[in-house]
């Protein structure tokens, strides 16, 4: 038993050790952050060189991020939350986690469409979910908007994500508050029979089934378009901008605000306007083949070649808003 | 014996670690104070029922494929001799390194429509196959080629401790060789079995990643739905704190599967081992299984790494490797000490109290992880909250304790299993026979328990400690800053959609995986 006394004592230790590492300096700037790694830390890099402000950052998903927050509340070390779609940011604010800021560099460089009407959360990158086609088997001129994707001539042609997706959960109640609860579960239901397969778990295999024959049209974000495009030139596959003659392009965010109980507020501030201007949004959208916020900065050359659209000018936070009556909606059309 | 006072101060203890396992499971059951009717009402309307269908649809398909491939594996090794045998044996614990999500990920890349194997056949065949790679036996099969290990290796060590005698004894008498399997064989190696089955169960019902890859709804998808999509983490976690009635089904079957074992063993040890007609066929069998689960996927991820132009190893990614594997280790060394202790406990001082406590303490292992992750960190939370009330600043979410505390909760039920068996082994009368001799208790430690008990130790140590290494939502959840791990890299990437680069992180975990693998194979 000695041996194993030792052991929980040298345990202890260990852990007592570790237990008491790393505190966030003083200084340094707080980061909760849905966007991974391999795309925020370039930002933070940047942002670090030009200004000497060092950045501490954890990523995890929105709504374990939101909790944490919540559970935190004014002993939290964040500064800021970024992540991605409206409806997390959204929810981050309706639980009072984000604090409001007027800054006329944001107001400039923002939308106001993709900012909340209470200046608690900022678009930081434009992500557009549209239309994706066969070449092969697919005449663009039959295309016309999601809603027509519902009609017979789809049947046993169309793919869709897993309505589990936030995207599509966005989509869906942007479609809400235009159309209201009827038609779009007329739509939804629609599409759910016109479904070729099962629903995706992801994009990409999505986009690999249109390739292959399984599908001939589905919905999905650009840059997963993008990044296949780019291994593969010769894709067999367009991109086509839905909505055009009526709503337009359903698009989402990556986003941040500024936490409620933030230690460095004024910190905080400077980084997220620098995040809105040219520099930051290159490196914010172009590592993802997004879309920047800001009108001023082009998107990446592969980007802009995908052509230019009308985009839905309702403000994203209705995405946040309707998004549980969306979840719902699904559910009873059977939409996986 | 020891005086009375000191033995309730360990009962008392006991109580103590059950209570720390507790209190974030009684965070989750807080949440039934808010009622949540609205939410509940749409999920039974729409789409609770399919889910609990689909979750024993699930349950049962699993308890059948690892019982199928781990017993008759396990049956293979310890009874049988056949070509390759000696590096199969433990070959086979290799699936165990795979994340669930990684294989299924694998599975349906290689199934789907557009996948490798239906494109070559669409090419080649006249009539065109359509199957979905999406269906619920997919599911199945993928959970249960990862999952069998855990039966495996406790059912092998159950036989290779049966030694021949028995069985001869029971063809003496004049059994077949099947029905002395069936009649003398597995009731005795029952409790391993159960053991687990009922560690594979648990898995399969805390499983949200490889479900989800599949797109098959079980009911964690009900729990995920209703705190990602409905906002509503408080229903969230009142049905996870559902999902504890599976588990008390999955203890109470493993409680059934330990009655009336006996733990003594007559005869020796000394395994004269069976040459079959078939030996080459047994051989094929084992490997299939071992291609399927293990190097199937290893080789596509390999290819994945070499077509993404190999992995940059840096400084960051050596970082990543190297805390994985200090938090799994000293994980493993914490869950066992607890799980010693606890064992040691219950086996001196069989009070209701302390045998309810220690099943308690075990709840942990059946709960998704990300809501028990959400659990501990709201508890912690309140406690930062109160001792700052107090006066006291102390940082404890996002510390290392809070992380390792998350893996003690988690995985008591991993560490306990193979640490309680053993030191069942370890019969009283051994130990008074020692005594009697002339002993010290330290000698008594260091000569019948440590060496009874080291092979139970290291594969509680073992399983602890890969577990830990594939952890993924509350080592996010709760991590220090820097403290990025592989699975937490591997997740970064999938969430983005971007697979096959998550190919390199994937392989990596498994490679450090088969480390503790191979040192136990070595040792035995």
């Amino acid at each position: 038993m000695r041996a194993v006394a030792f052991l929980a004592a040298a345990v202890v230790m260990l852990t007592g050790l570790w237990a008491c590492s790393e505190p966030a300096a003083e200084e340094e700037l707080v980061v909760y952050t849905s966007r991974n790694d391999h795309l925020i830390k370039p930002v933070f890099d940047a942002y670090t060189e030009a200004t000497g402000v060092k950045i501490r950052y954890i990523t995890d998903n929105a709504a374990a991020l939101t909790a944490r927050l919540q559970a935190e509340g004014e002993r939290s070390p964040a500064d800021m939350l970024i992540t991605v779609d409206a409806g997390n940011l959204w929810n981050a604010a309706d639980k009072d986690l984000l604090q409001p800021l007027e800054s006329p560099v944001l107001a400039a460089n923002v939308p106001a469409e993709l900012t909340d009407p209470e200046n608690r959360w900022f678009g930081l990158t434009v992500r557009a979910r549209t239309l994706v086609y066969s070449t092969d088997r697919v005449d663009p001129a039959a295309l016309s908007s999601y809603e027509a994707l519902a009609e017979p001539e789809w049947k046993g042609r169309l793919c869709l994500r897993t309505s589990k997706k936030v995207y599509n959960q966005s989509l869906v109640a942007t479609m809400i508050q235009r159309l209201g609860e009827e038609k779009t579960e007329e739509i939804v239901r629609g599409w759910v029979a016109n479904l070729a397969t099962d629903v995706f778990s992801n994009d990409t295999a999505l986009m690999e089934a249109i390739v292959a024959g399984q599908c001939d049209v589905g919905i999905v974000n650009t840059y997963y378009f993008g990044r296949m495009k780019q291994d593969n030139p010769q894709l067999p596959l367009s991109l086509f901008w839905a909505n055009q003659d009526s709503s337009g392009v359903h698009v989402n965010i990556s986003g941040a605000g500024i936490t409620r109980h933030a230690p460095h507020p004024q910190k905080a501030r400077n980084l997220l306007e620098w995040m809105s201007q040219p520099e930051a949004q290159k490196l914010l959208a172009d590592r993802n083949m997004e879309y920047p916020v800001n009108a001023a900065v082009e998107p990446a050359e592969e980007v802009a070649s995908w052509g230019e659209f009308k985009s839905d000018d309702l403000n994203v936070s209705v995405a946040g808003a309707l998004q549980v009556d969306a979840v719902k909606l699904m559910d009873r059309a059977g939409y996986r | 014996m020891k005086a009375r006072g000191a033995l309730s101060a360990s009962g008392a203890s006991v109580l103590l670690l059950a209570l720390l396992v507790l209190v974030p499971i009684m965070v989750l059951l807080a949440a039934w104070q808010q009622e949540q009717w609205a939410t509940w009402q749409h999920l039974l309307d729409t789409v609770l029922w399919r889910l609990v269908g689909n979750t024993l649809f699930l349950m049962v398909g699993v308890t059948a494929g690892v019982l199928l491939l781990g017993v008759s594996l396990a049956w293979c090794v310890a009874t049988l001799e056949f070509p390759g045998r000696r590096w199969l044996q433990w070959a086979l614990l290799l699936p165990m390194a795979m994340p669930a999500y990684v294989l299924a990920f694998v599975m349906v890349d290689l199934l789907d429509y557009a996948g490798p194997i239906q494109t070559f056949l669409r090419e080649w065949l006249p009539v065109l196959p359509d199957f979905s790679a999406r269906h619920p036996l997919w599911v199945v099969i993928t959970l249960s080629l990862v999952l069998y290990p855990y039966v495996y290796m406790l059912a092998r060590l159950a036989f290779e401790a049966q030694g021949r005698a028995v069985l001869e004894q029971a063809r003496i008498l004049g059994d077949t060789a099947s029905s002395a399997f069936f009649r003398v064989a597995l009731p005795m190696a029952r409790p391993g079995i159960a053991a687990g089955l009922a560690l594979a169960l648990m898995e399969t019902l805390a499983d949200f990643g490889a479900v989800s890859i599949f797109n098959f709804d079980t009911f964690t998808t009900a729990i995920y739905k209703s705190w990602y999509g409905l906002f509503n983490l408080q229903a969230a976690a009142q049905l996870a704190s559902l999902l504890l009635l599976f588990v008390v089904v999955a203890l109470w079957l493993e409680r059934r599967g330990r009655r009336r074992a006996r733990y003594s063993e007559i005869g020796g040890r000394q395994s004269l081992r069976t040459r079959p007609r078939l030996a080459w066929g047994v051989t094929l069998f084992a490997f299939a299984i071992l291609f399927l689960a293990f190097l199937l996927p290893v080789s596509r991820l390999l290819y994945w790494v070499i077509d993404n132009g190999l992995m940059q190893v840096d400084s960051r990614f050596l970082n990543l490797i190297w805390r994985t594997f200090l938090l799994g280790t000293m994980a493993a060394l914490l869950v066992l000490t607890l799980a010693g202790w606890l064992a040691w406990v219950k086996r001196h001082q069989s009070s209701p109290a302390v045998s309810v406590a220690v099943r308690l303490a075990t709840l942990g292992y059946a709960l998704p992880g990300s809501v028990l992750a959400v659990g501990i960190m709201i508890s912690f939370s309140a406690v930062e909250g109160w001792l700052a009330d107090l006066g006291v600043g102390i940082v404890l979410v996002s510390t290392l304790a809070a992380l390792l505390l998350a893996y003690v909760v988690r995985f008591m039920a991993v560490g306990f299993g193979p640490v309680e068996n053993a030191l069942q082994q370890v019969r009283p009368s051994l130990v008074e026979a020692a005594r009697i001799l002339g002993s010290t208790s330290a000698e008594v430690g260091r000569r019948v328990y440590v060496p009874m008990m080291l092979p139970g130790l290291l594969t509680a140590l073992l399983l602890v400690g890969i577990d830990v290494m594939k952890e993924m939502p509350a080592t996010l959840l709760l991590r220090p800053f820097g403290w990025d791990t592989l699975a937490v890299r591997i997740y970064e990437l999938t969430a983005e959609g971007e697979w096959q680069r998550a190919a390199a992180p994937s392989l990596t975990l498994v490679l450090l995986g088969l480390v503790p693998v191979i040192v136990l194979s070595r040792r035995r």
